[in-house]
Parts: C-alpha cells; structure tokens; sequence
C-alpha cells in the first residue's frame, strides 16, 4: 500500500487538478485522471521527501476558515490605507521567532500571514527560527505578534506537528 | 420563479462580481503608484489584485455555468493558483529588496540580523565592493 | 452562437467598466515599471501586471462568452510566477539554476 500509493493526499490534489483542467467529470476523464494521479507521485516519488501528517483535519478545515475571512478584512482594511492619507501608514519591521518547525508549517504559516491584514512575510532566516514581518502599522509589534501565534501558528502547530 | 427573472439576477450579481473584481485589480495598482517605500508598495498588490482577479474568475464561472450545459469550474483552478503563487512572488521580492539594502522609510532592521538572513552562498550586495575600498593600502 | 440569447445590457455595462478599470490598472503598473527606482521594484510591476493581465483574459472571456482564452490565462498565471521567482531569485543568489 505504502509502496503503491506513496502520497495519498498529493494523489487526490492531481485528480482534483486534472477534473478541474479539462473541465468535465465524464467517467473517462475520471479513469484517465486516477490513473495520472497513480502514476504521477509513483515516478517523482523522490522529489517528495516530507510526508504530511495531519493530524487534526478539522482544525485545519477551521485555520482555511478563519484565512479566507480575515483576506476579506485585510483587503478592505488595505483599501482603507491606500485610499485615505498616507500619514496613517507608519511602516516597520518587526522580527518574530517561530515555534513550528517543519517545512509545510512554515510555508503555510509565511503564506498565511502575507494574505492577512497589514502583515507581510519578509525573510526566513537560513535556520528557519525565524521571521522578518514587515507591517503597515508597525508601531505595536507585541500586538502583531501575539495575534499571529494566537490565530494561526497555534492551529498550525496543533494540526500539523507533533508536541 | 421566471425564467427571466432568474437571468436578470444571475446578470446582476455576474455584473456585481465584475464590478468588484476589476475595482480591485485597480486599487492594487494604484497601491502600485501611490504608496511611498519598496516594502508598503508590496502589501497592495498580493492582497488587493488576487481578490480582485479571484471575483473576476468567480463572475466568469457562474457565467459559463448560467449559459452553459454542465458545471464549469476550471476558473477555480487559476484563482486557486494565485492564491498561492501571490504570497510567494511577494516573499521572494521582499527577500530580494532586503539582500539589496533597498531604502525604507521607516528604517531597515538592524544590519547584523539581515547578514544572518542572507546566509552563505548569496550574491555579494552590489554595494559591498565599494565599501571596501578605504580599507585597501593605498 | 446565434441560437444562444445575447448578453444584456446590465452585464454589458459593467465589462465596460470592468474593461476600463483594468486598463487603467494596467497602465499604473507600466508606469511603475517605467519609473523604477529600483530592481525589485520592477519585478513587483511585473508581478502586477500579469495579473493584470489575467484580469483582462478572463473579462474578454466573458465578453465574448467562450472559454477560447482560459488556456491562455492559466499559461500567463503559470509563466508569469515562474518569471518573478527566477528574477527575484537571480537578485538574491546571481543565479537561477544552481
């Protein structure tokens, strides 16, 4: 099972992908799409070296919840900044250590907080233990970063790694 | 419900997802021109113009739904792309910007932190040679 | 095409809007990458404005309601990320494929 299907989840994406690209759910394009969703992650199997455990679906399910509300707020509240004066924006970095740890995490945590209001992800360090984030309103750092844990790196961590 | 009353409100909410896609595809743009740093200029673009693009492809599925037979859905497939691609291009620029010591107005971070966030194997700064000249015995 | 009815007017006038406002978003974004300053600057109005320009394809899709320009955008989104990240990476690295 393990040797055949070596990445389930990366199997179901590329059939998702492949219904998605010629556009139709015809029973053959649905046997053609199983067998490239097979054979695909069968012959780069070396390409992937990380295995993904997910370990809560539903916190995670939650976590894409709660991103696609606040890219709602974020683009209103970028709206707000770019069209009013500028003297409201005050710049700054701001340098946040990360407690998740591996690559999928930190990806998806670096993502996360470029799509959300007013953050964006600037540099990872080589090592990996930590973030530069620039912010439009950097004037309260503390604030940013006790938000970001709260609201998505702690779901990341509970649903994706081992503690 | 009438036929035609289902086709004027399918066009009127098509029409209103036109209108807020494109609204801000512009304002990311305008982002673009307005704001007065690298690192600010970078926030409006990756926010504004994948909501902006996402509506239009959202507006262009119900469309072809509406007017087509069948489900059509593979507009999904690039908004989804962008989604993700976004992030990462404005990533990539920003780490770009930071290795070049592009100016901000509200000050860089503190230049050791930036030297341990350039690693090993990066290309010298553009400015690095000629700083180090005056130390050169003349 | 004929047998199919013609899109109304409430949808024409918003893709004559729609049209124009990403135009005008267009244009913005070349004169970002006209005026610079910098490097990465120029990348980021790259960036913009494949995007852009994705927002075009899919409107003229609408407008001439076939899915003839899908393939394009999905190419355009494709190339264009690909495009941004060598640029960004060559300014980081001096070197694309290492």
């Amino acid at each position: 099972m393990k040797t055949l299907f070596p990445h389930p989840i990366l199997s179901l994406m590329l059939l998702g992908l492949w219904l998605l690209l010629v556009n139709s759910i015809s029973p053959g394009q649905i046997l053609l799409g199983a067998l490239l969703a097979w054979l695909i992650p069968l012959y780069t199997a070396r390409f992937w070296t990380a295995q993904i455990h997910i370990r809560r679906p539903l916190l995670l399910l939650k976590l894409t919840g709660t991103v696609l509300v606040d890219i709602l707020t974020a683009n209103i509240a970028v709206a707000r900044l770019i069209l009013g004066p500028r003297a409201h924006i005050q710049p700054g970095f701001i340098r946040m250590p990360l407690r998740v740890k591996g690559n999928v995490s930190v990806s998806l945590l670096a993502n996360i907080i470029t799509l959300t209001p007013g953050t964006l992800s600037a540099s990872l360090s080589p090592d990996r233990s930590e973030l530069i984030i620039h912010a439009l309103q950097g004037n309260e750092p503390e604030a940013i970063i006790a938000d970001i844990r709260e609201r998505y790196e702690q779901p990341l961590l509970d649903a994706l790694e081992q503690t | 419900m009438t036929t035609e009353l289902t086709t004027l409100l399918v066009e009127i909410f098509v029409a209103l997802l036109i209108l807020i896609g494109a609204g801000f595809t512009l304002l990311g743009s305008f982002g673009l021109v307005r704001l007065r740093d690298l690192y600010e200029r970078l926030h409006t673009p990756t926010k504004a113009t994948t909501l902006g693009v996402g509506s239009l492809l959202i507006a262009s599925a119900v469309f072809f739904t509406w007017r087509e037979p069948g489900v059509s859905l593979h507009e999904v497939l690039v908004a989804v792309f962008l989604f993700i691609t976004a992030p990462v291009s404005a990533h990539l620029i920003a780490k770009a910007a930071l290795h070049q010591r592009s100016p901000s107005r509200s000050g860089l971070p503190p230049e050791t932190l930036l030297e341990k966030h350039d690693g090993h194997g990066a290309k010298p700064r553009p400015d690095a040679e000629t700083k180090q000249k005056p130390s050169q015995p003349g | 095409m004929n047998e199919l009815p013609e899109t109304g007017l409430i949808l024409n006038l918003a893709l004559a809007v729609g049209f124009l406002l990403v135009t005008v978003a267009v244009l913005l974004s070349l004169w970002r990458l006209l005026i610079g300053p910098d490097q990465p600057d120029r990348i980021l109005a790259l960036d913009t404005l494949y995007v852009n320009t994705v927002a075009l394809l899919v409107l003229l899709d609408i407008k001439l309601a076939s899915s003839l320009y899908f393939e394009a955008a999905l190419l355009i989104a494709l190339f264009g990320f690909v495009g941004t990240v060598a640029l960004a990476k060559f300014l980081t690295r001096g070197d694309i494929i290492e």
